[in-house]
């Protein structure tokens, strides 16, 4: 027995993976059907747009720019114990426009939409607000899935795009306030060095991570048990699989675009 | 008219329905009775196809409630949900015409707050209310409101589930009257859930007694008293004493 328990848990472990995997991407494959199937809601879209890209800005940004800041100080070290310091424009700029931007920002982006989108329809779905839809003959994957997971697709490239810029803006600002950078070769050596597949990395790792953060709140959202609990597990089960997820993605685009 | 036929419906390992058979007549009031988790719920989220029976048949009438075209079926019904089920984003007038500014019964935005005024009106609520959240409301306001909510589309069937839980003893006959009110003036057929004694006999045309996921008892609630079934019996009087097993 004592030999057995273990691969019973592997087990069990992989069922409930290998389940849970294929309901998400059943979950995921209708909500992407919705979005292109009438009604749509347009007051609903824009709502999410603006919960979603809109009111994210903040954070994201903020984010992005201690980390620029914190990138050129560290490169600039490093850098400095074999005489490379003057790369810090070129490093700080692919840093943060091929990984940190859009990683950092998928992961607040977890942190605030995925949480608030699984709290708002686990509570609905607890207070059969869910159920309430359905009798009054409105479809939640159309009416609360299909805009929000929209919203997160056309809004958070912009958000990176908007992050990737503010990160090197702070990189600039320490590099040029407190290690005696040219403030024009730095913007110069920045522009020369970023390709445009640089960007176009970057803006679809955006795209990708605001996906899976809309989709895993909605999810889990939908899926939630009863109470307090049952909305509390939700919203942490959302918000670890999304930050898990873009981590293993970011990994996968990374590769993508290492070998193109 | 609603029938349902030999409906089973499971949770694992849980038989929550064992076989349910239930007629309701167009235009009546039929109220459903039972302790707490005996399935009533389960058995009216079944009709709204909310959850799908394990086995049996549904009939509105006489057509299978799981088959045809769901939005025209779901258009037939209104539903007034245990805790109101208000969406707490929208004005409660929204809430109200929520089913008038979308999907195939959509009107003009003035119209459906015109409508949705009227129905609040008609449950004793005053216009100003109309552009309050839910969550500024009280108890038996948001009830009230989905009561408007519930016949807001003038339907032809209406549930009431648990319609006067967590109310006070005057609110909670304010709502029954105003439930058999509505039912009479519109002549919908009503289906209601509920454990409050008061309910049943303020609501209801016919009463079925759930137990054990089967219909115990059924018939008129003039015959409700002397039903002679000791179960129906321990209910009403509220007996700890009786068939019907109490976990102390």
């Amino acid at each position: 027995m004592i030999i057995l328990s273990p691969l019973g848990w592997l087990g069990r472990s992989t069922l409930y993976f290998l389940a849970a995997t294929g309901r998400i991407t059943l979950f995921a494959l209708q909500a992407f059907s919705h979005i292109f199937r009438p009604p749509w809601y347009p007051r609903e879209l824009f709502n999410a747009l603006m919960q979603i890209g809109w009111l994210s800005l903040p954070v994201v940004g903020m984010t992005a720019l201690f980390t620029g800041g914190a990138l050129a100080l560290q490169i600039y070290s490093g850098g400095s114990r074999f005489n490379a310091e003057a790369v810090v424009p070129q490093i700080v700029a692919i840093g943060m426009v091929r990984e940190l931007g859009p990683v950092m920002a998928g992961l607040m982006i977890a942190a605030r939409v995925t949480s608030s989108i699984a709290a708002e329809i686990a509570t609905m779905k607890v207070t059969e607000q869910i159920d309430a839809l359905v009798t009054l003959s409105t479809d939640p994957m159309k009416y609360l899935v299909a805009p929000r997971v929209l919203a997160a697709l056309l809004t958070v490239p912009v958000l990176v795009g908007v992050g990737d810029i503010i990160g090197i803006a702070g990189g600039y600002t320490v590099a040029v306030q407190s290690l005696g950078f040219n403030p024009a070769a730095y913007l110069q050596n920045t522009v020369d060095f970023l390709e445009p597949l640089d960007i176009i990395s970057s803006l679809a790792k955006g795209a990708a991570f605001g996906v899976i953060a809309a989709m895993m709140g909605c999810y889990f959202g939908m899926a939630s048990g009863r109470g307090a609990m049952g909305v509390g597990r939700a919203t942490k089960d959302s918000v670890e699989t999304a930050a898990v997820l873009i981590l293993a993605a970011n990994f996968a685009l990374t590769g993508v675009f290492f070998s193109l | 008219m609603i029938r349902m036929e030999n409906v089973t419906k499971s949770f694992g390992q849980k038989h929550v329905l064992r076989g349910l058979d239930l007629e309701i007549p167009r235009g009546t009031s039929m109220v459903i009775i039972g302790g707490s988790g005996t399935g009533k719920s389960v058995a009216l989220k079944c009709v709204l196809g909310l959850i799908q029976p394990d086995s049996g048949k549904i009939l509105v009438d006489g057509k299978d409630a799981r088959g045809g075209d769901r939005d025209a079926f779901l258009a037939r019904f209104g539903m007034l949900f245990q805790g109101g089920a208000l969406f707490d984003s929208l004005p409660v007038w929204q809430n109200v015409a929520f089913r008038l500014l979308r999907g195939r019964l959509k009107r003009p935005q003035a119209e459906a707050r015109e409508i949705a005024v009227d129905k609040l009106r008609r449950v004793g609520l005053t216009p100003d209310v109309a552009d309050l959240l839910p969550a500024e409301l009280s108890g038996g306001m948001q009830k009230r409101v989905g009561l408007a909510r519930a016949i807001a589309a003038d339907p032809e069937i209406i549930f009431f589930d648990e319609p006067t839980t967590g109310l006070d003893p005057i609110m909670s006959g304010v709502i029954n009257d105003l439930i058999r009110e509505i039912v009479v003036e519109m002549g919908a057929t009503a289906m209601t859930i509920t454990h409050d004694m008061t309910s049943v006999r303020a609501i209801a045309d016919n009463v079925a007694m759930l137990h054990d996921g089967v219909i115990q008892w059924t018939g008129p609630v003039a015959d409700m008293d002397a039903s002679g079934d000791p179960y129906l019996e321990q209910f009403i009087h509220g007996r700890a004493e009786g068939p019907i097993e109490a976990v102390r």
